[in-house]
């Protein structure tokens, strides 16, 4: 396996964890989605708005760990 | 609902449709090879190649399906645009850099990598025919549904306009042409988006004083259409379905709330009423079906919250087998992503596996951005006193005219762009898994470079022709949900021989057959006895579906992979 891959690997399992407790929670405590934590806006939208910001901020770092001697040649 | 076509809509449609054919046509000249007609030489450049993901990947289903479904029913639409974006982190974090690496043309090569087996380029042939065809259904149906507004044209106008204009495309240029057209719909999809979101917060919410009143449409025998009791029209005497979309009250007896912020517009509709529509179909005696649509006052927490969909309503319920449908719903958007045949080729359009990642990264910010706009789109559309209460899907570029008709205008295009870029991509997967992977398998014979690319050009003017005849045929569906369908049998079929083929040693070339002839065949066969396709294809009551729940990813995926391991595990020890 490459370093990438190694890398990679991580990062999905990492996100698998924040989209696998999202679903989740939807499926078996739905009530907990209704709940307001922050700002008078509830879980349902914090935690979908940081699920997609996540995924961009993991693809950011995952880009940042595999720059290579190919990239900068 | 009675839509008049305005002049500048028109004129903005042929405008677009004109530089997307001039384009073609300039860079036909760049795709004469089988490199440059199936991967454009390998040459894009990787920001181009990312944003074009987003073309690809932001379909009718994306932009109209889910802003009509929040639109209609709340949260639960952006239940879609968690999982459809969820699944670009499998595509970047497993698939990418392995895809350009093993490829060239098609996903098929990248399977049969380590084996030469016409075996594996047959099966994977197939499924990629199957599912580009499925994906495709939906996005045809959506260019029927923006060209009757738009144009004035019947729904059947729509979808043999889009065909005809994506298979000139197709054939003109290939990957070449597809891939700037992917590219010019990815960035004005975007752009646009945010300045429709902009204008929603600018606008914030007013209430509507006037109570709704509920509205009937009956179709009698003779087919013709009698809207509120009276016959459809605009004339005196006759009548048509008035607009809706209102809110009934907002927090401490306010009117209006003025510009509000991107928090903000959550926190006020959390507390604020908004009024909803439920139909109810009932036959009369006489053979003529009405449909009565009724307003139903709903407070903001529960729109905001997920499970008031129809389609969702399980996971609020006590029922096991619902609960499942909706994680079988999740998990095929997480993994379907990384199995679409016409995203996976468009890692062989940049040079190497650098750009391939970096293009993924772009990819994965501007789908990221456009979905979270959907959340204000389709709750501003909502709001916007301009929805079609019997049509979902024309949410969004109703919004757009409730601000101005040049926005409509720009957005119908857009829009009717957007269908343009994900068809030809599709069309274009079609046509390699035909030339490169099938016509090899069945003839034996080994094809030339011009004899490949002849053959991808005839193939992509009968699936061009086929989708037009389904685009027609299933007028009545919601798109997204046509989406979900595509992604349970991509992910069943592909997505196994995929991630084993990178990660386990043992795998064989009669696992990788199996995997993806049990994947395919069961997640369809599943498909085709759910209890939504008896209610919404074939008119039967839903209660005599063969299976259990209408997703099949939650059963059929874990089968593809345990297929593919036993069969391996038993053809290694054969051999």
């Amino acid at each position: 396996m490459t370093r990438n891959s190694r890398i990679g690997l991580v990062l999905f399992f990492l996100y698998l964890l924040l989209y696998g407790g999202f679903v989740l929670l939807n499926t078996f405590w739905p009530s907990t989605m209704d709940s307001t934590p922050f700002a008078g806006v509830n879980l349902a939208i914090w935690y979908g708005f940081g699920l997609i910001l996540a995924a961009f901020v993991l693809a950011l770092v995952y880009g940042f760990l595999c720059r290579t001697a190919e990239d900068e040649r | 609902m009675i839509y008049t076509p305005s002049f500048l809509a028109v004129a903005i449609f042929f405008l677009f449709v004109g530089i997307t054919l001039g384009l073609s046509f300039y860079l036909g000249g760049r795709a004469k090879s089988s490199a440059g007609y199936f991967a454009a030489h390998g040459q894009i450049p990787w920001f181009v190649n990312g944003v074009a993901f987003a073309g690809d990947y932001l379909s009718a289903a994306s932009f109209l399906g889910i802003c009509g479904m929040i639109a209609f029913h709340g949260y639960d639409g952006f239940l879609y645009s968690i999982g459809y974006l969820a699944g670009w982190v499998v595509a970047l974090f497993v698939v990418a850099e392995p895809m350009k690496r093993l490829g060239k043309f098609t996903f098929a090569d990248a399977l049969n990598s380590r084996f030469d087996s016409p075996g594996i380029k047959l099966a994977v042939g197939l499924s990629t025919l199957a599912v580009s065809v499925f994906y495709l259904i939906p996005q045809m149906v959506g260019a029927g549904v923006l060209v009757q507004p738009l144009l004035g044209l019947p729904h059947w106008a729509g979808v043999l306009i889009v065909g005809a204009v994506v298979i000139i495309i197709v054939v003109t240029a290939g990957m070449v042409s597809t891939t700037w057209v992917q590219f010019l719909k990815g960035s004005l999809l975007v752009i646009f988006s945010a300045v429709l979101t902009v204008m929603i917060l600018q606008r914030g919410f007013e209430v509507d004083p006037s109570t709704p009143e509920a509205q009937t449409v009956t179709i009698t025998p003779d087919g013709s259409e009698i809207i509120n009791g009276l016959p459809k029209g605009k004339g005196p005497g006759e009548a048509s379905l008035r607009p809706v979309g209102t809110v009934s009250q907002l927090p401490d007896g306010k009117t209006r709330t003025g510009p509000l912020g991107l928090i903000e517009f959550f926190s006020t509709l959390q507390k604020s009423e908004v009024v909803l529509w439920t139909s109810s179909k009932t036959t009369a005696k006489d053979g003529s079906v009405t449909t009565t649509y009724s307003p139903k006052q709903t407070p903001g927490s529960q729109i905001l919250r997920p499970g008031e969909h129809p389609k969702f309503k399980g996971i609020r319920g006590d029922q096991f087998s619902e609960k499942l449908n909706f994680l079988s719903l999740m998990l095929a958007l997480f993994c379907g992503t990384a199995s679409l045949p016409h995203i996976l080729i468009r890692y062989y359009t940049v040079k190497n596996e650098a750009a391939a990642r970096k293009s993924t990264i772009v990819g994965i910010g501007c789908i990221g951005f456009f979905y979270v706009l959907t959340l204000y789109m389709g709750l501003g559309a909502m709001t916007s006193g301009a929805m079609d209460v019997t049509n979902s899907n024309m949410a969004a570029p109703l919004l757009a005219k409730s601000m101005s008709e040049l926005l409509f205008a720009i957005i119908s295009a857009i829009a009717f762009t957007t269908v343009l870029g994900t068809v030809s991509g599709l069309i274009l997967a079609s046509a390699g898994a035909v030339a490169h992977d099938l016509v090899g398998c069945f003839s034996g014979i080994k094809l030339t470079d011009h004899e490949q690319v002849r053959i991808a050009k005839i193939t992509s003017v009968i699936v061009g022709a086929i989708a037009i005849v389904l685009g027609i045929l299933f007028e009545k569906l919601n798109v997204s949900y046509l989406v979900g369908w595509a992604f349970s049998v991509a992910a069943s079929a592909n997505l196994p021989s995929l991630v084993m083929l990178l990660f386990w040693k043992g795998v064989t070339k009669q696992g990788i057959i199996a995997a993806v002839v049990v994947g395919m065949t069961s997640s369809l066969g599943w498909i085709l006895l759910s209890a939504d396709t008896y209610s919404a294809v074939y008119g039967l009551p839903a209660e005599n579906a063969l299976v259990p729940f209408s997703q099949p990813g939650i059963v059929t995926i874990p089968l593809g992979f345990a297929t593919l391991v036993v069969v391996s595990l038993l053809s290694r020890n054969k051999q």
